[in-house]
């Protein structure tokens, strides 16, 4: 190996000034205030944004299963049967429509990306910034319908855009309505 | 010395014998929780403060999980010394106490014995001291041998040869010690301060030796090379656990306050009160002296640990160099400057402040010296090796300073 | 060298291949007085990983010791090999962004704008130019918390334990605001082919000023805690020097690289996104130095992190004054980047990080190969440790920055 020049960088010899300064700084924080997350007692306050754990509005739900085929771990399981509403009106035609048996997401298996809640056509699918439910067996982590339905209630609204934003699709829709109507 | 000592009935000797183990357990527990709250702070952290009153019952709920913890012995350890080392290392940082003085003679309460407020003292006491702290690296030595791990053996190695360089400027430094008190009884070196002046003035030289000295000597950052967690896992006690690790854990904690209350009685007056203090009448007796030496010896512990949460840890061979090449000389000289000046202000000849002067000043050049970092030794011009390009059947890409050769076509 | 004349090898350690214990189960064989050995010296071949604390995870080093020196080192890699090329291959574009931010931890948001650059590059696409600014401060905000976590991280393995403390409330400030926009902490998952996921939320960029500033002004506390101690100099000053040939050789990039003087950084030499423009505003410097030791590459980490931050503040500059705009370009349900080939690299915190995307005009690429900075930079390690000492291991492997997941894949 070749030899190389050591210690090139010519700095003025300050022996002990290093040592001393360091002291210094811890020193100095020792009378500072501790940053620490005082967790179990004070709950730390997330962003709306947080991906926690992911929430359904079953309501919303219409089995199109496009969150379970896009989801890149496969950790989405949903099954459904197809129920028929009789023709209300006379000479009607029967409708049918898909009703939702079950929707479990493994969250031993989930990866957090988001990908399902992006791919919902119509907002069944939420995420929450919850995070406590961490359980002794990896069973548990399987969340059935009713236990991502329970999620719902701790879905924060989202947050307001940067004014630098383009507006929402829904609301430049709605102002181009009231546009038309005046 | 006392001349009560070695004629005191047995109870008040094994009930003195009995209050510093006591003092030493409790005074350890709080030391640990006193470093990991220090250190949490200057780390902006809180530090343990859920059990007990701020959290004091941390260390006492940790000893108990350990103490509760599996005791494994490895297959490849050689069991009875590997049983015997946390022992060797435990027992004689205890009893290095024997000879620290708490405070003056005091009056056993409900009793009419006046009893000084230490176990007993010898005329050689510190040397006493340095002899049983010594044998505390056995201890260390063997369980590094015994364990049957590399990181183990290393570790013990490293801090054999540690606990032997660092004694020896250790030592030196208590050199002029004893040339100024005239004594090496640990009580009467606490009365030459008295009379005089804290040691730490006109020794201050040897004072900072010390202070080197007995960071290198228990082995703590940032010289706690031995178990180095980065590098050697745990050092000499990667293998150990439950009360066996406990036993180690107690040792430490233990001679830093052997150290930190040897500092205390030869530099810093002993249990004598500090300046302001000291005005009050009642400050040098009673049992007041008891908490003057532990205030004292707090600070030694507070510098301890205000080092660990600054200094990154030195490397083997600067820390041995730094030792045998900076440490050793320059306390060498500060004695031999010591010894001078005693000798000619016994003869009643020159001023002695003034050699002082130049010889902490010529110490001083000589520490200063010793952070001057390490070069390291150009590695030998090796010749270019040949590889085989083919080796294994895989072409693989000549390395930089190997020659390709390729297999015969 | 046939294995019969080679210098016989004990292997201890722990982990894999640690074989050290004799037939009959014993214990140890020791150097020079095992069966069949003439006392001749054996050489030690230690293990150090996978389970080791200077590995950060599961690196594995099989070193051959000659007492404390190493005379040969083999990374041993792959413990954590997870088939991410193998599993792009069935994943559509969406979904490899994924994977890509999950190989470096650390450097999750630079790893998946490679990813979406090239899908973008083979689509031919314009991207808005409030994602182009947006991704730019992202992506060095993600460089700050990747060098802070080295600059934490380092100093812990020479020895000193407060840095990481400091590092970790400078992380914790940005991700703060990372998880903001994104929701993520480490795995960002914000970038889309043709911009970002969605716009930054009302009053972010404020917020994100105000990080920055807050990083920027307690920087300097880590600087004088660690950068200017003489025992931290000590231990990396001339230790561990990689020969710019070395780096040339072996295609280390990135802050590593820079530090043996290779002057090479893609934003400068290649640039993407908008890096042009701040190169020309004299915001983009690239730190560079030529010692080449573990000291150059901790201040290349700490001088990267300073141009980064004035990076981030010249992007929210920009974004302040930018028109009202998309930050994304709507797609079609299915993205199928047209048939072909590209390769998009990315000056990623460690270094260059590569994507070479062949399509076949399917919705998924035909091969996606990763060609991740760490692995490139740790198979320059033998060259870098062998004449070194086990101490100065750790300050190198610690210097080396890497993470094992960009090493395994």
């Amino acid at each position: 190996m070749a030899e190389r020049p050591i210690g090139s960088e010519n700095q003025p010899a300050r022996y002990g000034a290093g040592l001393l300064k360091g002291l210094a700084v811890t020193w100095r924080n020792l009378t500072r205030r501790s940053v620490t997350a005082q967790y179990p007692d004070v709950r730390p306050e997330l962003p709306p944004r947080s991906r926690g754990v992911i929430a359904l509005q079953e309501e919303n739900c219409t089995v199109c299963m496009l969150c379970a085929r896009e989801c890149p771990a496969w950790c989405i399981y949903i099954d459904s049967h197809k129920e028929t509403t009789p023709a209300t009106t006379e000479g009607g035609r029967d409708r049918s429509h898909n009703v939702l048996d079950a929707f479990d997401i493994d969250f031993s298996l989930c990866m957090y990306c988001s990908i399902c809640i992006e791919v919902c056509p119509f907002d069944a699918l939420h995420w929450t910034p919850e995070f406590e439910y961490a359980e002794f067996d990896i069973r548990d982590l399987t969340h059935d319908k009713d236990r991502l339905r329970e999620w719902m209630w701790t879905v924060p609204p989202p947050p307001a855009l940067d004014h630098h934003a383009e507006a929402a699709k829904e609301l430049e829709v709605t102002r181009r309505a009231v546009q038309d109507d005046t | 010395m006392n001349g009560l000592f070695g004629t005191e009935s047995w109870w008040v000797v094994i009930a003195k014998a009995v209050l510093i183990f006591l003092i030493l357990v409790i005074y350890t527990l709080f030391n640990i929780w006193f470093e990991r709250r220090v250190v949490a702070k200057m780390q902006h952290r809180i530090g343990p403060n859920v059990h007990g009153p701020f959290g004091l019952l941390q260390s006492l709920a940790d000893g108990v999980k350990l103490a509760l913890k599996e005791d494994i012995v490895p297959t490849a350890a050689d069991k009875v010394v590997y049983v015997l080392a946390p022992i060797l290392a435990t027992i004689p940082a205890f009893m290095a106490w024997a000879v620290i003085p708490f405070g003056p003679e005091v009056r056993i309460p409900f009793t009419d014995t006046v009893t000084p407020l230490q176990l007993t003292d010898l005329p050689v006491g510190v040397l006493y001291i340095l002899a049983v702290t010594s044998i505390g690296i056995y201890g260390i030595v063997l369980a590094g041998w015994s364990s049957g791990s590399t990181y183990a053996l290393l570790g013990g190695m490293r801090s054999s040869a540690q606990m032997i360089s660092y004694e020896v400027a250790m030592g030196l430094a208590f050199v002029s010690v004893f040339m100024y008190a005239g004594s090496m009884s640990t009580a009467d070196i606490v009365a030459a301060q008295a009379e005089d002046m804290w040691f730490a003035l006109p020794l201050l030289p040897s004072f900072v030796i010390y202070l080197i000295a007995m960071v290198g000597e228990t082995n703590r950052a940032p010289f706690d090379l031995p178990e180095a967690e980065g590098e050697l896992v745990g050092g000499f006690h990667t293998e150990y656990s439950s009360l066996k690790f406990a036993l180690f854990f107690l040792a430490e904690y233990v001679n830093m306050v052997t150290v930190s209350a040897l500092a205390t009685t030869l530099f810093l007056g002993g249990w004598r009160a500090p300046w302001p203090i000291s005005l009050w009448d009642g400050a040098n007796s009673g049992y007041w002296p008891v908490l003057w030496f532990l205030g004292k010896t707090l600070i030694f512990i507070f510098v301890f640990v205000w080092l660990r949460g600054t200094l990154p840890r030195m490397r083997y061979d600067q820390f041995m160099k730094f030792g045998w090449k900076v440490l050793i000389p320059a306390a060498l000289l500060w004695t031999m400057a010591v010894a001078v000046v005693r000798r000619i202000r016994l003869d009643g000849g020159m001023d002695q402040q003034t050699v002082l002067i130049v010889g902490g000043i010529a110490v001083t050049l000589l520490l200063v010296i010793a952070f001057i970092p390490e070069r390291k030794q150009p590695a030998d011009d090796e010749e270019p090796a040949e590889t085989d390009a083919f080796a294994g059947g895989y072409p693989v890409p000549p390395m930089p300073g190997h020659q390709e050769t390729r297999p015969d076509a | 060298m046939s294995p019969q004349d080679g210098p016989r090898q004990v292997v201890v350690g722990l982990g894999a291949g640690a074989s050290g214990f004799s037939a009959d189960g014993r214990g140890y064989e020791r150097g020079g007085g095992g069966p069949g050995s003439d006392l001749a010296t054996t050489d030690m071949v230690l293990n150090v990983g996978p389970q080791h604390p200077a590995t950060h995870g599961v690196l594995r080093l099989r070193m051959t010791l000659d007492g404390e020196r190493i005379v040969h080192c083999e990374p041993v890699v792959g413990y954590m090999h997870r088939g991410v090329e193998k599993l792009f291959e069935v994943r559509d574009y969406r979904q490899i962004i994924v994977l890509a931010n999950r190989h470096d931890w650390l450097s999750a948001f630079s790893s998946e704008l490679g990813v979406v650059l090239a899908v973008e590059r083979m689509l031919g696409m314009q991207v808005p130019e409030r994602a182009t600014w947006t991704r730019m401060l992202l992506a060095e905000l993600n460089r700050v918390l990747n060098h802070l976590m080295f600059l934490g991280s380092y100093p812990l393995e020479v020895g000193a334990i407060t840095p990481i403390f400091y590092a970790f409330r400078e992380r914790e400030t940005i991700q703060e605001v990372m998880e903001e926009v994104s929701g993520g902490r480490m795995h960002y998952m914000f970038n889309r082919v043709g911009g970002l996921k969605e716009d930054v939320p009302a009053g972010w960029t404020g917020r994100v000023c105000d990080a920055v500033a807050a990083v920027r002004r307690r920087l300097p506390q880590i600087e004088d805690l660690i950068f200017g101690n003489e025992i931290f100099q000590a231990r990396t000053r001339g230790v561990g020097v990689l020969p710019v040939d070395v780096a040339h050789a072996f295609g280390v990039s990135g802050p590593i690289a820079r530090a043996s003087g290779v002057d090479l950084d893609l934003r400068r030499d290649e640039p993407y996104l908008a890096y042009e423009e701040l190169l020309a505003d004299g915001v983009l410097q690239v730190v560079t130095r030529t010692e080449g030791d573990c000291y150059a590459r901790f201040a290349c980490l700490l001088a990267q992190v300073k141009v980064s931050l004035d990076l981030a503040d010249a992007c929210l500059e920009r974004l302040t004054e930018m028109a009202q705009g998309p930050i994304n370009v709507r797609l079609p349900k299915i993205v199928k980047a047209p048939e072909g080939s590209t390769y998009a690299w990315t000056e990623n915190p460690l270094g260059i990080n590569g994507y070479w995307l062949v399509s076949r005009g399917e919705k998924t690429p035909w091969r996606l190969k990763l060609r991740s900075a760490s692995f490139n930079n740790i198979a320059a390690l033998p060259h870098v440790l062998e004449g070194c000492v086990v101490a100065d291991m750790v300050a190198i492997l610690g210097s080396m920055f890497f993470v094992v997941g960009d090493i395994d894949k």
